[in-house]
Parts: structure tokens; C-alpha cells; sequence
């Protein structure tokens, strides 16, 4: 496969045609935006947690067909999840980009679709967008305990 | 010509003014270059342009044979670099309408020539409720050292608008520069739309009202005639980099009156006359603002962009960019799913073309692209407040230049078509 076609596999174009997680949510008590200044990729997450589990989770995308793809999958993946299982997942998926790891690992479905990105190493932040914007919303919320709103950038990010 | 009319009556004289490109392309050898093996379409030179071998020999014979610093080493080899330093001076002063060479300052680049305004003549020059008018379509670099000079000093940033066309709208100009405008802030070119901006009337409506103008060059300087006297301007800059020289120097135009009053930039070595514990006094023009030692292999290199520019004739490089743009942007009409900015008029633009997908950001059309051998640039080209305008947070830019032909054109327009396959909209 050459390496176009790698980074945007078929499951990654179907994501991005048709995004996941677009239905907004009534009871969203963590809203978090993201945002890559440099590429204009703007995302919104809210989620519904409950008892440390993510009961639901609303996603609004405007970017590339990779960082949108990489939050419809977020969307598809992190329903029910409890916090630390989506915070793993998130490392994981960033060791993956970062070519730490060869394999993406079985247990994390769709999202192996993003291995191919590697390969376009200006496009890792876009496909990490969604993950880094959700954890900084989550942890915000678990360190204040309440709602609110965050706002993030990835390229504030030191790992970038 | 060789020949004379008389002796050969049906003699075909080629159009002086139409460049030969492949004559042209075979001097950049980055030109030769296969990018994921394909031939390279280098359509990024708003962002900078390549080099020919004039230059990159210019700077290895800099470094072979004159390697020294400059105005005070008493050796020969000193001898010699200052005189090819000052003499890219006297170029540069001579190809933007013959100016005098105290008039031209070598900084890095366009950026740091507006800001050596802003913290000199803008210190000393703009006070609490002072008015600065910055067009809508600004590059940051023209923008934001305006901005931060407001903060500092209680002035007030006034907004030049655009049109849904890309033009500055002048409609409430004689509003906008008024008895507290000090200065205007305008690009000649501008990097997004490619439009051309009437910088002369702009000119002299700023001095009619009392003001002054600066004008960013960095796109136009490359691509047309540049008289900065016609133009009235007191301030132009302009980059080596977007015009086959080498990166890290960047001019700075001034009215010699001006720079007299202006404090120096950077305070050191080069820039002094005494130094003493009591007192300090400055070198003369244009020395006084190039403290420290410049960059001074890269503005000899400088030299021979400016001839090679010169060889082919500043005219016929505009015209020949006005041709590719004028068949680039019928071209691109044809392509489904594509928004072309900026005017259509190919005599109010130049060569910079902003388009956007309907369907595809940015960032994938240059990825797709580049995959293709083709490079353009995606993104919002350092100019937020305009992608605000359009509403729309990044486009697709394809610059051309001298190297340029309709091959490269029609290499575009069809990996964009392919592209809209390959996405599957």
C-alpha cells in the first residue's frame, strides 16, 4: 500500500464522510474545545460522565479529513468507558503516532487506522486533536470537580 | 539581433517580453528534484522562492574567497567583503527606483524591517489616541507590531476593510485617515488574494491628512517594477528570500529624513562613531541601525538574485506571471467544488491563488498534493484577521513564479480533479 493510501485507509475516509457522534447531548457536563492554529482544525467535545464513566459524548469537528475521522472514532470508542480507560487508550494511540510502538495493538479496533498518519509527521497533531482535548476536559473536571468549559491547543502541547 | 531587417525580411523575433521558462528552470537545480518520484511542481513561492545557481555559487565563493567582517578589518580580505556588501546596498537602492543606498537597511527579513519601524520611528512618533489604519488583509508581520505598539502607547488600531472581492474597500477612507491617523499600514501585494493594492493613491492620501505610510513589499518586490519614489512611500519592505536570494535578509526602505531622526534598533558593535563612559554617539546612515554583525555572505549572495531578476527584466517577469495566473485561474474555474479568492482580474493581481474545497480542508488538498509532487501551501498564511473575513480558517494557496509554465498548471488543475475521485466526494 503506498503511503497515501496508508494514512487515509478506507475506514478513515467512511469517518470522515460520515462522522460519528454528531447528535448533540442534553446532559454534558464537560465541555472541552480543541484547537491546531496552524491547520484550523477546531473541535468541540461535550460529554456526559457519570460515576466516572463517559455516559455520552457529542463531538463537532471542523478540520481535516484526520482529525475528524480520529473524533468520530473517539465518539465510537469511548461510550461507556470509564476515565482511565480512555486516558490508556489515548496514550496508547499517541505512542502509536509517535512510532513508540509498531503494532497498534488489537483491543483499540478502528483507531489502528490512524497508525498510517505516522508516516506524515506534520499531521500527528491533527489526528491527536480529539484525544489530547478530551483528556485535558476530563482531568480538568476530575481535578475541579465541577463543570466547566476548557479550552485547548495542541500546539501549546510540549510533546508536539 | 544578428541578423538585420534588411537581409531577412521574414525574420521571426521572438516576444522580448516572454521569458524562457525551460531555459529558466534548468538554472534551479532544486528544479531537477524528484519528490515521491514524481517531477517537482513548485507552487509555494509566496512562501519562498528557490535559488538559481548564481546564488548558491555567490554564497560558496563569498565563503571561498572574501570570508571577513566587514567596515573594520583593515585586510584585504575585509576590503573585499565590504565592498561586495556595500555594493548589494547600492543594488538593492537602484533596483526599487534608484534610491539612495543610505536609504537601504539589510535586517533578516520583512518581519524585522517593520518591526525596526514600529520600535523606532513608532516610539518616538505615536502617543495616546493616535490612530493607526492596518488594511484587513494584512500578513501578521504588518500587523502585529502595529497592534503591540497600540498597546503600548494608548493608540487606537483602525481597520482598512476588504471587499467580498478582495479589494481594500475605500468607500470611508476619508474617514479612516484623518487628522489623528499617523500612519498606514498596507501590503502591496497581498499574500492571500494576490491583489495589488493602489499604494501610490493610498500614498497620498496619508500625507494629505498628514501620515505617514509603510508598505509591505515582501510580495510584490519579487513579481514587478518597484519605484518607491512614484509610489511616495516613506517606508518599504521587503525579503531576499521570496525573490531567488537567500533566506535572512530582509530590506528596509526609508526617506533619508526620516532615518536622520529615527533612534538607532539595535545598540552595539557597528553602529557606533565614540563610545566612551561619558557619552555615546552613533554611526551615520545606514549604519546606525545595522548593529552587530549582519548577515553578511547572505547579502552578497543578494547581489546575484537581483541580476538574474535584472537579466530578465522586471516587466517581463510581471508579465509573464500576469500569463500563468490569467491560464491558472481559468483552469482552476473548471475544477468542481472549487472556491477561487481574491479579484479575477489578472490586472489588479498577482500570482498568489487562494482556492478552498467544498468538500476537502486544506491541509488534505496539500497532503494529496504534495503525494503528487506537486507543493503549495495550506493553511492561514499569517493572515487570521482575513481567514476571519472569509470566514473560513484555512485555504489552499498555489504561488508561481519565473519557473512556472502551464505544465505546472495543468499538473495542479488535474491531481485536484483526481483528488475529488480519490476522496470519494
Amino acid at each position: 500500500m503506498m503511503p497515501l493510501d496508508e494514512m487515509y485507509r478506507d475506514i478513515i475516509l467512511d469517518h470522515y464522510r460520515s462522522p460519528r457522534g454528531k447528535k448533540p447531548i442534553d446532559a454534558a457536563n464537560v465541555t472541552a474545545e480543541g484547537h491546531n492554529p496552524s491547520c484550523g482544525d477546531d473541535i468541540k467535545l461535550e460529554v456526559e460522565i457519570k460515576d466516572n464513566v463517559l455516559k455520552d459524548v457529542h463531538v463537532d469537528c471542523k478540520g481535516c479529513a484526520i482529525s475528524v475521522a480520529s473524533g468520530s472514532m473517539l465518539a465510537e470508542t469511548v461510550k461507556g468507558k470509564t476515565f482511565e480507560e480512555v486516558s490508556e487508550t489515548a496514550k496508547v494511540i499517541r505512542r502509536m503516532l509517535k512510532g513508540e510502538i509498531d503494532q497498534p495493538p488489537d483491543n483499540i479496533g478502528d483507531l489502528g487506522a490512524l497508525a498510517g498518519v505516522r508516516q506524515f509527521p506534520v499531521r500527528i497533531k491533527c489526528a491527536l486533536l480529539a484525544w489530547v482535548t478530551l483528556i485535558e476536559g476530563l482531568e480538568k473536571y476530575a481535578a475541579e470537580g465541577r463543570e466547566g468549559r476548557i479550552v485547548v491547543s495542541t500546539e501549546k502541547d510540549d510533546e508536539q | 539581433m544578428a541578423s538585420r531587417a534588411s537581409d531577412s525580411p521574414i525574420v521571426t523575433v521572438p516576444d522580448a517580453r516572454v521569458l524562457d521558462v525551460e531555459r529558466i528552470k534548468a538554472d534551479f537545480p532544486i528544479l531537477s528534484e524528484r519528490i515521491n518520484d514524481k517531477r517537482l511542481v513548485y507552487l509555494d513561492n509566496a512562501a519562498t522562492s528557490q535559488k538559481p545557481r548564481e546564488v548558491i555559487n555567490a554564497l560558496l565563493e563569498y565563503y571561498r574567497k572574501m570570508n571577513a567582517n566587514i567596515h573594520r578589518g583593515l585586510h584585504t580580505l575585509a576590503e573585499r567583503a565590504t565592498s561586495a556588501y556595500e555594493h548589494t546596498r547600492t543594488h538593492t537602492a537602484d533596483f526599487i527606483g534608484g534610491v539612495k543606498p543610505e536609504e537601504i537597511v539589510f535586517t533578516r527579513g520583512t518581519t524585522e524591517s517593520i518591526n525596526l519601524v514600529a520600535y523606532t520611528w513608532g516610539e518616538q512618533n505615536i502617543g495616546e489616541d493616535d490612530e493607526i489604519l492596518v488594511s484587513e488583509m494584512e500578513h501578521h508581520a504588518n500587523f502585529v507590531p502595529w497592534f503591540q505598539l497600540a498597546q503600548r502607547k494608548g493608540a487606537t488600531i483602525r481597520k482598512l476593510p476588504i471587499t467580498v472581492c478582495g479589494h481594500l474597500d475605500l468607500s470611508d477612507i476619508d474617514n479612516l485617515i484623518n487628522e489623528k491617523t499617523k500612519l498606514v499600514a498596507v501590503s502591496h501585494m497581498s499574500n492571500v488574494f494576490g491583489t495589488v493594492n493602489p499604494v501610490k493613491d493610498l500614498a497620498q492620501r496619508a500625507h494629505a491628512a498628514g501620515a505617514l505610510i509603510l508598505t509591505d513589499g515582501a510580495q510584490a518586490a519579487p513579481h514587478m517594477p518597484i519605484d518607491v519614489t512614484d509610489l511616495d512611500v516613506d517606508f518599504y519592505a521587503f525579503s531576499s528570500h521570496k525573490m531567488l536570494g537567500p533566506t535572512g535578509v530582509g530590506v528596509l526602505y526609508a526617506r533619508e529624513e526620516l532615518y536622520r531622526d529615527m533612534p538607532p534598533f539595535n545598540y552595539g558593535g557597528e553602529m557606533i562613531s565614540q563610545v566612551g563612559f561619558d557619552k555615546v554617539t552613533f554611526a551615520d546612515l545606514p549604519y546606525k541601525f545595522e548593529g552587530g554583525t549582519p548577515n553578511i555572505a547572505d547579502v552578497i549572495a543578494f547581489d546575484a538574485a537581483l541580476s538574474y531578476l535584472e537579466k530578465l527584466g522586471m516587466e517581463n517577469v510581471h508579465h509573464h506571471e500576469t500569463e500563468i495566473t490569467r491560464y491558472a485561474l481559468d483552469r482552476l474555474s473548471e475544477v468542481k467544488g472549487l472556491e477561487i479568492q481574491g479579484p479575477q482580474d489578472t490586472s489588479e493581481r498577482g500570482s498568489a491563488v487562494s482556492f478552498t474545497d467544498k468538500d476537502i480542508h486544506p491541509h488534505d488538498i496539500s497532503t494529496y498534493l504534495d503525494y503528487n509532487g506537486i507543493a503549495i501551501r495550506a493553511g492561514h498564511h499569517c493572515a487570521q484577521p482575513l481567514m476571519k473575513f472569509l470566514g473560513k480558517v484555512a485555504t489552499a494557496r498555489a504561488s508561481f513564479y519565473i519557473y512556472n509554465d502551464r505544465a505546472d498548471v495543468d499538473a495542479l488543475v488535474e491531481a485536484l480533479i483526481e483528488m475529488r475521485r480519490y476522496f470519494g466526494v
